[in-house]
């Protein structure tokens, strides 16, 4: 049940984007087209459920034991710098196309500050390991939910007559800014 | 006292696991290695690194597989510059990219008919010569002198001389740049071949002072910058000009002027024409105009208004089913 719970939790109610404001970064650069936005989210999903194993393993079992937990945010980041690296090479070798139009975005997913947050929200809310697993695919998932939602929007906003002073980004984060509060009606869920 | 282990440990935890993960990377690195053609890498190298994506590429990487892929023009990266582009046709073994081919315009018409003389000449019939006479005999201090300077030295016969005003035959230019050089009343400038609207007038005076001297000049008013609706056209000093990275070539310009010194091809304006087999009613293009000109109902055949199209293009090109040419 409370897997059940983390996991809808991380999808709906504590949507990343939407109610933390994690990860707006590339929230806002890959959601011009809803396939590129869906890549984005498959890659996200993967590094931030590995991380959250990893980095549960390591704070368990390397950091804890020698005492050395302060070193947690820089041992993080190796981990994810690493993960990352390896998506970037299967998904270079896998579907070159999807490469191409992640571009900068997906070595960028190294400094996504939503994989960093669930993997120390997993430390800090003493998830074991199975939790801490669900919470980073929940979480990812939550992100790839609302980046491929965004995504729609955009193309739709794209072709719709839009004032001059709130063409392009001005009316993206106005559209942003509604979506998360349509995110908000989530709250009462658990 | 400081205990040297708690220094120690750590360094070496954090080390060893950048070792371990080092490995494993060197060894996935092997294992999904893909094929990439080297002159990928030798066009990368050329490229700032910034992958700032002002080519129109998402970055340096796929703009450099763009171009050993896809053909993409060498010239794209702003950063670089020249020298860049110029790295990259030696590796892609192709010419440096040509630029927009440029013709020697004629930036006046004011002819016998609509400029005014200030005193009559009677010396050597060459410009330079006039010139030194007060600055030649036309009230206008910018007009051109037409006594065909620039005619004498241009090897292809581009430049003829009508009425006190040289004529350039765009199709013969081609492009050296002698006339300009030679003409004392600098009147001449390269300007793209293509080029859908000049604006043929220099003086930049007040328009009451333009008006004195010449009938022809342009006085200044900003009309056309009023009515382009793509804000291609500035003002300054008193002339407008054309910003060609945003003029479409709609030609409101030309026909709104007053004077007529802004000039283009209207007899041979565009206009779009929907293939009503194609349309499928989707109303993306009456969105897109931004002159009314399409009118029709969602999911019923479009049509266009050919009193109101400018032929910008801008429907044609948004249009999914390709539906809208553009004819003259």
């Amino acid at each position: 049940m409370k897997i059940l719970l983390i996991l809808l939790s991380g999808i709906l109610v504590n949507n990343f984007v939407m109610s933390k404001f994690y990860g707006t970064c590339p929230f806002l650069g890959v959601s011009k087209k809803v396939s590129t936005a869906a890549g984005m989210g498959i890659a996200v999903t993967f590094v931030m459920g590995v991380a959250s194993l990893v980095t549960y393993l390591v704070q368990k079992y390397i950091l804890e034991p020698l005492n050395i937990t302060y070193l947690q945010t820089i041992a993080f980041i190796l981990v994810i710098a690493v993960l990352v690296q390896l998506v970037e090479m299967v998904i270079n070798k896998v579907s070159p196309s999807l490469y191409k139009a992640l571009g900068v975005y997906l070595p960028l997913i190294t400094t996504n500050c939503a994989v960093l947050g669930v993997t120390i929200l997993n430390m800090t809310e003493g998830y074991n390991l199975i939790e801490s697993v669900v919470n980073g695919v929940g979480s990812a998932l939550g992100f790839m939910l609302a980046i491929v939602l965004f995504a729609g929007v955009r193309e739709r906003l794209e072709s719709s007559k839009i004032p001059k002073c709130f063409q392009g980004f001005p009316s993206t984060l106005i559209a942003a800014g509604l979506m998360a509060i349509a995110f908000l009606g989530f709250q009462g869920l658990i | 006292m400081i205990n040297i282990g708690d220094i120690l440990l750590p360094a070496g935890v954090l080390g060893s696991m950048g070792v371990v993960f080092g490995a494993g990377l060197a060894y996935a690195s092997k294992k999904l290695a893909v094929p990439v053609d080297e002159r990928i890498e030798k066009v990368r190298n050329c490229l700032p690194g910034a992958g700032c994506g002002a080519c129109g590429f998402t970055g340096c990487d796929s703009y450099a597989a763009a171009v050993v892929n896809d053909g993409a023009p060498t010239n794209c990266c702003s950063v670089g510059g020249d020298g860049v582009a110029k790295q990259i046709a030696e590796i892609m073994g192709v010419e440096a990219q040509a630029t927009t081919k440029m013709v020697a315009t004629v930036i006046c018409r004011g002819d016998s008919d609509h400029c005014k003389t200030k005193y009559e000449y009677d010396g050597l019939m060459e410009c330079r010569a006039m010139f030194l006479a007060s600055g030649g005999d036309k009230s206008c201090k910018f007009a051109c002198l037409g006594l065909g300077s620039c005619a004498k030295v241009c090897d292809f016969g581009a430049i003829t001389v009508e009425n006190r005003l040289v004529k350039v035959d765009a199709e013969k230019c081609h492009g050296c740049g002698k006339c300009i050089e030679v003409c004392p009343k600098f009147v001449l400038r390269l300007e793209p071949y293509h080029a859908p609207s000049v604006i043929r007038c220099r003086a930049v005076e007040k328009g009451k002072a333009v008006r004195e001297a010449c009938t022809a000049g342009c006085i200044g008013c900003g009309k056309c910058a009023k009515l382009c609706k793509f804000e291609a056209i500035t003002i300054e000093n008193n002339l407008p000009v054309v910003d060609r990275t945003k003029c479409v070539g709609c030609l409101e310009c030309v026909k709104g002027c007053p004077t007529g010194a802004m000039s283009g091809d209207l007899n041979n304006r565009k206009h779009a024409v929907i293939k009503e087999d194609l349309c499928i009613g989707c109303t993306l293009c009456t969105r897109q105009c931004r002159f009314d000109a399409i009118t029709g109902a969602l999911k019923e055949k479009h049509t266009v208004d050919a009193s109101k199209c400018v032929g910008c293009g801008l429907c044609a090109a948004k249009c999914p089913k390709k539906a809208i040419e553009l004819v003259k």
